[in-house]
This record gives C-alpha cells, structure tokens and sequence, in this order.
C-alpha cells in the first residue's frame, strides 16, 4: 500500500500530454442572440459535447420550441446549432432539463442582452 | 439600511432631549415616557419603541426574569451616557451625538427582538396599559440596580467599560456596543458590503432605424477604469454585434438595443472584469500580463486573479449573402 499524500506529483506529466487546446475552449455550451432586421432574431448554440447528435438533438429543439433551426459547421466552432428566433432561455431550459440533454448550467453561458 | 439613516438626524435631538429629562429622579422617567411616545408621534424612530417596551417590561418585572433586567441595565445605561455626554461632552458635540443616535438602532434592534421572544403576546397589552402611574413606580425599583452596575460609556472607557473594570459586562450591552461602535466606526462594514458602486446609467439613442448611439461609455469606462476599447470589445463580443466609435466618442452599435439591454450586458461585464471577486471591491485594475493573460488585480483587498481574454463566439450570417461575399 503506497500512501496517496506521499507520491511524487510532477505537475507537468499532465500539460505536455494534453496540447489539444480544444478540450478547454469546448467546455462551455454558450448560446448567443443575433439580431436580424426588425424584430427577427437568431438563436446559435455552440459547443454541444460531440456524444449527443445534433442532428437528433436539432429536430427535438425544432419540435419543441416550433421554430426552425440548422446546423451550421463553422471553421472555428465546429458544429452550431442557429435556430430562429430568441430561443435562450428555451434553449438553456432543455440543456439543463432532466428529458432534455441534462448538462450542468454551470457549464452553459448565455450571451446577449 | 436605508431608514437608519434617514432616522439618524432625529434620533440625535430625540436623544437629547431624552437624556435631559431622564436621569435626575424617578419622577422623570414617566416623564420621559411622555416624551417617548411624542417622539414616537412625530418621528416614527425607534428610539420611543425602545424605551416604551422596557417600561412594560419593568412593570411585568418580576415574571422577566434577569435578561429584563440586564435589558433595563442597557436602558438606564444608555440614558446615563446620554445625560452625562449632554452635560459633559458638549465639546465633541456632533460625533457624539451621533453615537448616541446610532446606539439606539442597534440597541433597541436587539431589545425589540429579545422582547418579542419574551412577552410576544403581552407586549401590546402592556404597551397599552402602560399609563404613567404604577409603571412609573415599579420602574424605579428594578431600573435602579442593575443602572448602578452596569453604567458607563464605552466611548470615553468609563463606568463598566473602562480598562481596568473588573465586573463581568452582560452579553446585551456588549452586543449593543459592538454594533454601536461598528456602525459609527465602519458603516461600510456595517452595511454589509452592499455599499453602492453606482455608475451612470447608459444612455442609449436611436440613430436612424438600425443603429443605437451609446453615447456615454466613455464616462462609464472612466469610472470602470477600464479601456473603452476593452469594454466595447466585450458588448459586441456579447451583442453579437459590431459597431464603432464617432467623432465625438460615442459608440454606435449596430442593431437596436434598449438601456435596459445594454445595462444588463454592463451589470455582466462589471462581474466578470470589474469586481473582485474576493472582497467585492469594484476599485480594481485590468493588467495584461506575460503571455497574453489578463489580470484584475485589486486595490483595496491586493488579490489577483486572471480573467478570460474576451473572445467573439459563432456569429451567424445575417443579411444578404452576397453582399457578404463583395
């Protein structure tokens, strides 16, 4: 039995195997508004982990909150969900929901006015 | 927090003038009930509320045990600091007087407590039967003792609270003093560090139909003290949005948005870039550091803590897509 306060801790042995500088950047799920002429907004929701489908997730979200939405792949951010209209706090509701992807809100930003 | 305040002016006179007619017999304290329930009538403070619920408390006096009468103590002593500081310590006049105002609050804060824990119910009653007459005389007898043990002021360090007295204090009157000498002392503490950082609301114009003009963020970044380029950089980052700045430094932002959305996206950043987040001070300064990291390092408190680079996230495209192309 090795006692656990007594092992050598290299606090480096970990920074040089994780360079995927993405793990970070992806942690947060931020939903952010745009607005479009008038009274028209959208809704983008970047950064859904990758083991949920977007795909699936989309046609839920579009189903629930009856409005339409698309995947856009974007160069930086990967995969973002743009749906019409100001759907934050729908959005953030179904992120955190029990039926919905349960995330943790502590990992979800909501951008915007 | 706030009515303390407001009632401070008050209470000093009504303090006085109490003082005066208090100390000098028995006979007095009637008379200054009298005067108590004036106050009460004119001013609303809580000064009459104090000193009426000890009267009823000294007439049930033999049923309230001895936390009414360490109560009473605090009464009688309070009255005696008063008298002697209007007699005596008319030369510091104005901080005194203060004092003397803030000893009540907290004081009778306390009493009013304690008294409701102890006769909720009576406590009416007795107000209401509290006619000067046999109150008067069955005050005399459990005042008076406990007013010569524990009297003193503890802001001159005399009586009870000098140095070198030896009597134990009772636990009422050090809680009263604590919170005396903390509001006088440290009012900021004492409100709970909720003390207002206030900045000027912005001011958000319509410039034709799809343009707001924030016309005051360079007063508000000065009072941030941050770069106006830091905290427009962070609306459009927030907004979504981009915008720019006119000739006579006011930013134009695309798009319309309402104060009210604007002030919320400046609440937001004054949480994330402002405050620190250990005392809350909002007197703190942005330091880019080596290696493109932040810092806000404080001024009051001296922590240092680093502070995510604002970054503009996805931004969809709106608008025609061939113009976007041009």
């Amino acid at each position: 039995m090795s006692i656990e306060n007594l092992k050598t801790f290299d606090p480096f042995a970990e920074a040089d195997e994780d360079t995927g500088e993405s793990k970070p950047v992806e942690r947060y799920i931020h939903i952010r508004i745009q607005q479009r002429n008038g009274r028209k907004t959208l809704t983008t929701v970047q950064g859904i982990p990758a083991k949920f489908d977007l795909k699936k997730v989309l046609k839920v979200i579009k189903k629930k909150f009856a409005c339409n939405g698309t995947i856009v792949s974007d160069a930086e951010m990967g995969e973002v969900i743009q749906l019409q209209g100001d759907q934050r706090k729908d959005v953030m509701e179904f992120l955190v929901d029990k039926d919905g992807l349960q995330m943790d809100s502590k990992n979800i930003k909501v951008h915007g006015f | 927090m706030a009515d303390t305040t407001t009632e401070r002016p008050k209470r000093k006179s009504v303090a006085f003038s109490e003082g005066a007619t208090i100390v000098d017999t028995d006979g007095q304290v009637t008379e200054m009930n009298g005067h108590t329930e004036k106050t009460t009538a004119e001013s609303h403070s809580h000064p009459s509320p104090s000193s009426n619920p000890t009267v009823p408390n000294g007439a049930a006096g033999d049923g309230e045990v001895d936390e009414v009468t360490a109560m009473m103590a605090g009464l009688a002593k309070k009255k005696k600091k008063k008298s002697s500081k209007s007699k005596e310590g008319v030369e510091a006049d104005g901080e005194k007087a203060e004092n003397n105002g803030e000893f009540d609050p907290s004081a009778l804060k306390k009493k009013k407590k304690k008294k409701k824990a102890v006769d909720a119910d009576d406590f009416e009653a007795k107000l209401a039967e509290a006619d000067a007459g046999d109150k008067g005389g069955e005050e005399k007898v459990s005042a008076k003792p406990p007013a010569e043990e524990q009297t003193g002021d503890f802001e001159q360090g005399t009586g009870i609270w000098a140095h070198d007295a030896k009597t134990p204090v009772v636990y009422s009157l050090l809680l009263s003093r604590f919170f005396t000498q903390l509001q006088s002392h440290h009012p900021d503490l004492f409100s709970s560090g909720h003390k207002s950082y206030k900045i000027p609301p912005p001011q958000c114009l319509r410039e034709g139909n799809k343009k707001t003009i924030f016309a005051n963020i360079s007063e508000i970044c000065k009072r941030m003290k941050r770069t106006d380029e830091h905290v427009i950089q962070f609306l459009f980052a927030e907004l979504g949005t981009n915008g720019s700045v006119d000739g006579s430094r006011r930013l134009v932002i695309k798009g319309r948005f309402q104060q009210k959305q604007i002030e919320n996206v400046l609440r937001r950043y004054i949480v994330e870039y402002v405050t620190c987040k250990t005392c809350r001070s909002p007197d703190t300064e942005l330091v880019k550091g080596e290696n493109r990291l932040s810092f806000i390092t404080c001024n009051s408190c001296g922590s240092r803590r680093s502070v995510t680079a604002i970054k503009t996230g996805f931004s969809a495209q709106v608008g025609k897509r061939r113009r976007q192309r041009a």
